[in-house]
């Protein structure tokens, strides 16, 4: 059941947050009658008039039997001592206990709330840093083109010395065609003029020549046999 | 302000009968008034932050004085039978 409790919502500040609940109730004296009706008496009959009010009525509803004394009586008034004594004793307590209760609830609350609030501080101060951040995207962006330049470069000087060793290779073929050519003219050269200089040696100057040599080795050996 | 408007402890007694017959007593009126005594009393006596024994024990003592008048026929009879 919807108790229609205090308005929500219809005042000016549609969109304000509640109003905190009041701290007290109304003030009640004796914890029956409200303190209204003392302050409505007051002017014309001063302090006593609720007092005499309430004695004149109560010996009024006695005397005329509007209020019976039966064993009712006796049992309500044994409950009321019962409880009257028992708030008396231990109200205290159980109002501490109620306030502590209500006290965890507005803090696990309150805790919720510091925590959504840290959150968001905690992300606004990342957003500013990546903001920072954002400045130094012209360096980023500058070591990159110098790193692909570097490799650009790189990649040219790469093809530059494997053409230059190509090149240097076809070159060593052809000049060592050349000089492989001319060694082989050299010795098929040498080889001929040999072969023909050995048939040319007639048997005769082949004699004339060792006789020749003999005479030397003699002239030779006397020579070294006068030297020593 | 206009009588139909006054609360019915700013109405003077002598003229509580014109404003009674201002009064709405269809049944929507009627729910409407009793809506409003009860959310006054809700508000004003339990739904506070420290309350005391007042809010319930004045509901409490208007319920015994409620009953009593209900039963005081039965009580009264009961009553002049038992003490002879």
């Amino acid at each position: 059941v919807w108790h229609a409790t205090r308005p929500l919502h219809t005042t000016q500040q549609r969109l304000a947050p509640l109003p905190p609940l009041p701290e007290k109730g109304g003030e009640v004296r004796y914890g029956l009658i409200p303190e209204e009706f003392f302050q409505f008496l007051y002017p014309k009959t001063g302090v006593t008039g609720p007092y005499m009010l309430g004695t004149g009525l109560l010996l009024y509803f006695l005397s005329k039997e509007i209020y019976v004394i039966n064993h009712e009586t006796v049992a309500a008034a044994c409950i009321l001592s019962v409880i009257i004594y028992a708030v008396k004793k231990y109200g205290a307590d159980v109002a501490a206990f109620a306030d502590k209760l209500n006290e965890e609830k507005v803090a696990k609350a309150l805790a919720v709330k510091n925590e959504a609030i840290k959150d968001l501080e905690t992300a606004i101060e990342q957003e500013k840093k990546e903001q920072w951040r954002v400045e130094g995207r012209s360096y980023l962006f500058d070591a990159k083109r110098n790193n692909i330049a570097m490799l650009l470069e790189t990649n040219y000087r790469e093809r530059l010395l494997t053409v230059y060793n190509e090149v240097k290779k076809r070159l060593d073929y052809q000049v060592a065609m050349q000089n492989l050519k001319r060694q082989k003219e050299q010795d098929h050269m040498i080889e001929w003029v040999e072969k023909n200089v050995v048939q040319s040696i007639t048997p005769q100057q082949q004699k004339e020549s060792i006789a020749k040599c003999i005479l030397d080795l003699k002239a030779l050996s006397k020579s070294a046999q006068a030297a020593a | 302000g206009p009588l139909s408007e006054r609360r019915l402890m700013d109405v003077r007694l002598g003229e509580l009968p014109t404003w009674l017959a201002t009064c709405d007593f269809s049944p929507q009126g009627l729910l409407g008034g009793v809506q409003k005594a009860w959310s006054g009393y809700y508000n004003k006596y339990i739904n506070v932050k420290r309350g005391g024994p007042a809010g319930i024990s004045m509901l409490l003592a208007g319920y015994c004085l409620l009953s009593y008048g209900w039963n005081y026929q039965h009580i009264s009879k009961i009553a002049f039978l038992g003490i002879c």
